[in-house]
């Protein structure tokens, strides 16, 4: 009975999509603010890759809020699952030893790559949210094959909240500097170098370690947990 | 055939919708619900990468001078949907940690025996 009901509703539903969807046409220029981005992100902000620019600078606000949503899910998993009184401990099974050292040795790797990736953020593909999860997949590597190493509690959590703090008060120093929040109020540097794009690596900087620890502990939480 | 070539991006992404609906609405099993959530996210995030979507589209980055900003894509949806990847995986994994409570509550995950979850 509830399988029909929901086909039939899922079918009107379909049905109206189909009909306003037909009137959008795939793969032509839909907005002019898309194309204001792309020819005047160079000059305006510096950063050679508009998406970042797009990120960090003309939606910076944004970003800040989906920083903190981020956030809310990692405190929230971390209520949720840490109430409980710890029960016994189960005997964990160490790893082989080409599992183990395989892990030890890729660690290093995984880290030096995610921090490339959050570094350039605003000259190739990638930024601070990408980086952070390459980090976060070294860490559950480490969890994986190392079984019982654990990450430090309190080092995560003050990486976490001094990444958001930078984020924050780099905000502000903008309007220290000028009027609003998050100007860009360092000097843009030429295009195509790594110390360009004024304040967008430093905050992506701050995000990549924000990102990279909340995510690692997530992990951390889930896996004491199973 | 022309119709379904301009138009398999947004069939493809209401298709993932559509499956994470029904999942969401007919499975008893709550793992099989957050299965349905991540089908659903994945389906918004494709929807709204192929809407900003150029015919011969390139990435919206000028990594070497002089390079053709004719037909670079749209970045805002990219910005949007690059965001909503990282907090669709935090939001899964709040997600499963309200299931393995409730499994420690209940003892089962099946939503149909869950006396408060019933509708």
């Amino acid at each position: 009975m509830r399988r029909a009901v929901t086909i039939i509703l899922l079918i009107i539903l379909a049905l109206g999509i189909s009909r306003s969807l037909a009137k959008i046409p795939f793969g032509a220029h839909k907005t002019k603010v898309g194309k204001y981005y792309i020819n005047e992100g160079i000059e305006e902000t510096g950063a050679t890759n508009i998406v970042t620019s797009v990120v960090l600078n003309y939606r910076g606000f944004d970003t800040l809020g989906e920083i903190t949503v981020l956030f809310i899910a990692a405190i929230g998993l971390g209520a949720v699952l840490t109430t409980n009184v710890k029960g016994e401990t189960r005997k964990i099974q160490p790893a082989s030893l080409v599992l183990y050292t395989g892990c030890r040795l890729l660690f290093p790797l995984i880290l030096v790559f995610g921090t490339y990736i959050f570094i350039h953020g605003h000259l190739t593909p990638g930024g601070g949210f990408q980086g952070g999860a390459i980090i976060a997949s070294g860490f559950l590597l480490i969890y994986l094959g190392c079984r019982e190493r654990r990450i430090n509690r309190v080092a995560s959590n003050l990486i976490e909240s001094l990444g958001g703090l930078t984020f924050v008060l780099i905000g502000l120093l903008g309007l220290v500097f000028g009027s609003y929040f998050l100007l860009n109020f360092l000097p843009k540097g030429t295009a195509n170098t790594l110390l360009s794009a004024g304040i967008i690596p430093i905050i992506y900087i701050a995000i990549g370690f924000k990102v990279g620890s909340e995510l690692t502990s997530i992990i951390d939480n889930l896996i004491e947990e199973s | 055939m022309s119709f379904l070539n301009s138009y398999i991006y947004y069939i493809g992404a209401f298709g993932l919708i559509l499956v994470g609906f029904y999942i969401i609405l007919v499975k008893h099993n709550l793992i099989k619900v957050i299965v349905g959530l991540g089908i659903l996210d994945t389906g918004v995030n494709l929807f709204l990468i192929s809407v900003g979507y150029i015919t011969k589209g390139t990435a919206p980055i000028f990594s070497r001078p002089g390079i053709d900003s004719e037909y670079m894509v749209d970045p805002v949806p990219q910005a949007l949907v690059l965001t909503a990847i990282v907090i669709g995986v935090a939001v899964l994994a709040l997600a499963l940690s309200l299931a393995i409570r409730l499994y420690q509550h209940y003892g089962t995950l099946n939503l149909r025996k869950i006396r408060e979850q019933r509708w």
